[in-house]
């Protein structure tokens, strides 16, 4: 089981990714510049910049040459865990529906969260328990979800609301408390909350993170072989 | 040809004109005045303070580094240096504070990778007007939104940080910002140009016309009047420069990744006085010259002229030596980061700097006379015989209560909860925060080999202000107790000497008490200056701003999972105080509440106890014997109580019995011993928690006075006195129990303590 890590030079937090992917199995970087994914079981667009986002977050980015093959990898059923600007990526990129706006407050925000896990029985989340609340921090300035009312309708039938903001934990304004959701076919995911940086007890106030990272390994086992 | 005058409005004296004219052999051309009147500026050259930095600790058996180079750095073990350096950008912020404050951040952090070591945090130290002055509240947003926007952006957390609102800081904000960073301690890069033959590469971003003059006009003159609504000097904002932490980050990654090939000689950041004070600090250093030519220098606009290109002050660009067969790589690896590369010059055996445009000879000066022969000036000290200071408006009667009293305290500007600032920071990339801001005195993180740095900055630029000597011991006293909170030993100090005009009298003599306070302190502790900065001039209309020497102090401990917190962890977890505590209302946080004039002079410090009680304190955090460990600093011991038990979310039941009021009570002729008790400030006491068997092995090494209990969901602190001469009841009556029908001193509802210490909220609101 490998896992892929994109590098944009903006990136921020794909070390972070690498260390807790490498917890639950191999993880190796993968260059922005470059189209070969390396034989990655899984793919994580992590946080940061990506290329400065002065335009809107990830709008540059889902023109590199390493998400082009990422689109490909997902449109043939591979798994994409995007957090934060991956999220915003993933959005950009339309494997996700939705867009992230700028927080309700206007602010860059960094706070520890509880997350409520809505879909347990996801490739992202199966490692979860249903409605268990998860210890995860989160930090951004666009975070706030937004979809059309008709696409959150569609969204909640088909489960593909996975995470929600505890109540009182939603400071970005995202529409019905959305952290995180996944295509229809189930094998993109992104949120804005930062799993990996709730891996280690030390470092991260909680382990909860380290679900995410377990259930995509359990379901590359499933899945993609 | 340029004249005296024009050598005046660029801020050298009619003296230092001469002297250039001299070393020159002839009157300068416009571009070499340029040159000279940067680096002999006071912010490039200390002139006034270079003779009292030489008094200053600087060896010892933990520093890699010492002052001199891009950032000092110290020896953290496992074969690794600590990078750290703190700065100033407080005329830029004061002009405009968004881009002032995050080029400080960027300038910070490219000296530490200059360095060749990976940023890893920053902490900045922020002073404010009043929080009632709508132009405070603009700057403080500007700033903090700069500061987060910058390090945010390049992947480095902020880790920590202090704030403080005073009104000489109004016309003149001060904005320092430190930062650490890590490299194997044999990869640590020097600044020296070496090697004639050997090609100079600048690479980052285009040079443009920002910034132009920034550290002669800017930073080494006073500020003038305000002349807008927000105060700024509108005329000086051409000088700010404009910071693009995207362009910061590829730059970072590409220096690193230059130099963990082995491609680089040298490297060196582009700062105050760009082209001009780095390529003529590296030919010093290396005791070469350098023949550079500016129209190789990729330019924002085609039109700058020769001088404008050597002075501009655009950020995110380094300079760099490499040997001609490194060329081409060094160049590759620039097109794969995306940041620019060019070759502009080439180290020679002249020991001049010669500025060329194209086939034309635009400048010639020697390195010595441009970097080592400004003149240095002595001050002229002398004790102020009047007060420098206003008094501060009246606050709180000195009638109130103690529950009013401390409630007024959490909510006052410079004792509320930062969470308002620190949440607009990243705190934990990098994945190495163990401590995040309010979970213990220092922040701390991790290290590759189990170990932690802890690091604080602070400096309380009242206390300067009454007792420049003594209060300046008592900042470097205070960072190295919030770093024995945390288990740590102090390893090294950098220092930001923020001072007014040293011209006038008062002012030197601020100064030279204040060194002579650092430089004392910082031997007692073993902690030797590795690097700082000095910004003087920091004064307008209203008059200077409080002495303040920021004190940034980096420290480890052996075990990263004993690292110390705060709050208070457990109820019925045993409180005690400890430490050498002898608290005093003198220029205390109350004082200024009620409105009160500072006094001349503080009471002596008592270092060596001070340090005991520092080891103590930090011994028993490594052992694990204690549960929280908090320094009682500003707002004195019922404030510390109020921070651990919202640090903990949980209570607390204190008192305070005769062995405490005997042990601590300072001056027996006290008029007021309770507020003094209560709020009195003074260095050398903590409040730490623990189980009863952990405060036995506690009492074995020293004085531990027993205070009380965690539990509950209030504070309560009683006065157990016998002889009742305060609020409290009969001892035996109050030890009777929890049924005592004794009126405590003040019990405070938990979440009353947090409504007040979250007044600051409401500034970003």
């Amino acid at each position: 089981m490998k896992f892929g890590v994109l590098q944009f030079p903006g990136s921020c937090d794909e070390l972070d990714a690498l260390r807790a992917a490498s917890l639950v199995g191999e993880a190796e970087l993968l260059w922005h510049g470059e189209r070969d994914l390396r034989g990655a079981d899984a793919i994580i667009v992590p946080g940061g910049f990506s290329y400065g986002d002065y335009l809107r977050a990830g709008a540059i980015a889902r023109f590199s040459p390493a998400m082009e093959s990422v689109i490909d990898f997902a449109r043939e059923g591979g798994l994409v865990l995007g957090i934060c600007n991956g999220f915003q990526v993933l959005c950009e990129a339309r494997l996700l529906p939705g867009a992230l706006l700028v927080n309700a407050n206007r602010r860059f925000t960094f706070r520890q969260l509880r997350l409520e896990v809505v879909n347990a029985d996801t490739h992202f989340t199966r490692a979860c328990s249903p409605h268990q609340l998860l210890s995860i921090p989160a930090k951004h300035s666009w975070g706030r979800y937004y979809a059309a009312e008709r696409t959150l309708q569609e969204m909640s039938e088909r489960g593909q609301v996975v995470l929600r903001y505890a109540p009182g934990e939603n400071f970005n304004g995202s529409l019905e408390d959305i952290a995180g959701v996944c295509n229809e076919a189930g094998n993109v995911f992104g949120l804005m909350p930062h799993p990996e940086h709730a891996v280690r007890e030390l470092t991260g106030a909680s382990t909860d993170g380290l679900l995410i990272f377990e259930s995509m390994r359990a379901a590359v086992g499933s899945v993609v072989a | 040809m340029p004249e005296l005058a024009d050598a005046l409005a660029l801020g050298l004296t009619r003296e230092e004109y001469e002297l250039v004219c001299e070393k020159q052999g002839g009157a300068p051309n416009a571009l070499e005045l340029a040159m000279y009147s940067l680096l002999w500026s006071e912010h490039c050259a200390y002139k006034h303070s270079k003779k009292l930095l030489r008094t200053l600790p600087t060896s010892g058996p933990h520093v890699v580094v010492g002052p001199g180079e891009n950032a000092g750095a110290v020896d953290v073990g496992g074969g690794l240096a600590c990078a750290f350096k703190v700065e100033s950008h407080n005329h830029p912020s004061a002009v405009e504070p968004f881009q002032g404050a995050a080029t400080g951040v960027g300038g910070i952090l490219r000296d530490i990778f200059a360095l060749g070591a990976r940023p890893i945090a920053v902490l900045d130290s922020l002073r404010f007007g009043e929080a009632a002055s709508a132009r405070a509240r603009y700057l403080l947003d500007g700033a903090v939104s700069g500061i987060s926007h910058y390090g945010n952006s390049v992947g480095v957390p902020t880790v920590g940080g202090e704030l403080y609102f005073e009104a000489p800081y109004e016309s003149n904000c001060l904005i320092n910002a430190m930062a650490l960073g890590l490299a194997p301690r044999e990869q640590l890069m020097r600044s020296a140009a070496a090697g004639p033959g050997n090609v100079l590469v600048l690479f980052g971003a285009a040079t443009g016309r920002d910034g132009i003059g920034g550290a002669s006009v800017l930073a080494s003159a006073e500020l003038g009047a305000p002349d807008s609504e927000e105060g700024a000097t509108d005329d000086k904002r051409p000088s700010v420069q404009v910071g693009d932490p995207f362009e910061e980050k590829k730059l970072m990654e590409c220096s690193l990744e230059l130099l963990q090939r082995g491609l680089l000689i040298s490297l060196q950041d582009l700062g105050a006085a760009g082209l001009t004070s780095s390529a003529s600090e590296m030919a010093s250093k290396g005791g070469v010259g350098i023949d550079l030519d500016v129209s190789r220098v990729p330019l924002r606009e085609p039109d700058m002229e020769p001088f404008e290109v050597m002075v501009s002050e655009s950020q995110e660009r380094m300079l760099c030596v490499v040997e001609p067969a490194s060329v081409d790589e060094v160049l590759a690896l620039c097109e794969r980061w995306e940041v620019g590369g060019s070759v502009i010059g080439e180290v020679t055996d002249s020991q001049r700097i010669r500025v060329r445009d194209g086939d034309e000879l635009v400048g010639d000066m020697p390195v010595a006379a441009l970097v080592d022969e400004c003149p240095l000036y002595d001050l002229q000290p002398q004790r102020p015989t009047e007060p420098l200071y206003a008094d501060p408006p009246k606050a709180l009667e000195r009638s109130a209560g103690a529950r009013e009293t401390l409630l007024e305290l959490l909510r006052s500007a410079n004792l509320a909860s930062r969470r308002a600032l620190f949440e607009q920071y990243d705190a934990i990339v990098q994945s190495r925060t163990v401590r995040r801001p309010e979970q213990a005195d220092a922040a701390v993180l991790e290290l590759p080999d189990g170990g932690a740095l802890a690091v604080s900055i602070d400096c309380n630029g009242r206390r300067v202000a009454a007792d420049p000597y003594t209060g300046t011991v008592a900042a470097v006293l205070e960072c190295a107790s919030n770093l024995a909170c945390a288990g740590a030993e102090p390893l090294g100090t950098t220092n930001n000497l923020n001072f007014g005009n040293p011209e006038k009298g008062v002012i030197a003599w601020q100064l030279s008490e204040s060194v002579r306070g650092l430089g004392d302190a910082c031997r007692a502790l073993e902690a030797p200056i590795v690097g700082g900065n000095v910004s003087l001039y920091n004064e307008g209309a209203a008059g200077p701003i409080y002495p303040t020497p920021v004190i940034g102090m980096v420290g480890r401990l052996p075990d990263a999972r004993r690292a110390g917190r705060l709050g208070f962890a457990r109820a019925r977890a045993q409180i005690a105080l400890v430490g050498s505590f002898s608290p005093s209302l003198a220029a205390s946080e109350l004082c200024k509440l009620r409105g009160e004039r500072l006094p001349a002079g503080l009471p002596a410090i008592d270092i060596p106890a001070v340090r005991a009680a520092q080891l103590v304190v930090r011994d028993a955090v490594r052992e694990g014997l204690l549960e929280s460990a908090h320094d009682i600093a500003e707002g004195g011991l019922a404030v510390a109580l109020a921070e651990c038990c919202l640090a903990g979310a949980v209570g607390a039941q204190v008192e305070l019995g005769d062995d405490v009021w005997e042990a601590i009570a300072a001056a027996p002729t006290s008029s007021e011993p309770v507020a003094e008790i209560l709020f009195g400030e003074a260095p050398g006491g903590f409040v730490v928690s623990a189980s009863e068997h952990g405060l036995r092995e506690l009492a074995a090494r020293t004085r531990v006075l027993g205070i009380g209990t965690v539990g509950g969901e209030r504070l309560v602190i009683r006065d157990l006195r016998a002889d009742t001469g305060g609020a409290g009841a009969p001892a035996a009556a109050a030890r009777g129990g929890s049924g005592s029908a004794a009126p405590p001193l003040l019990e405070i509802p938990l979440t009353d303590l947090a409504d007040a210490h979250a007044a600051l909220a409401e500034l970003f609101a």
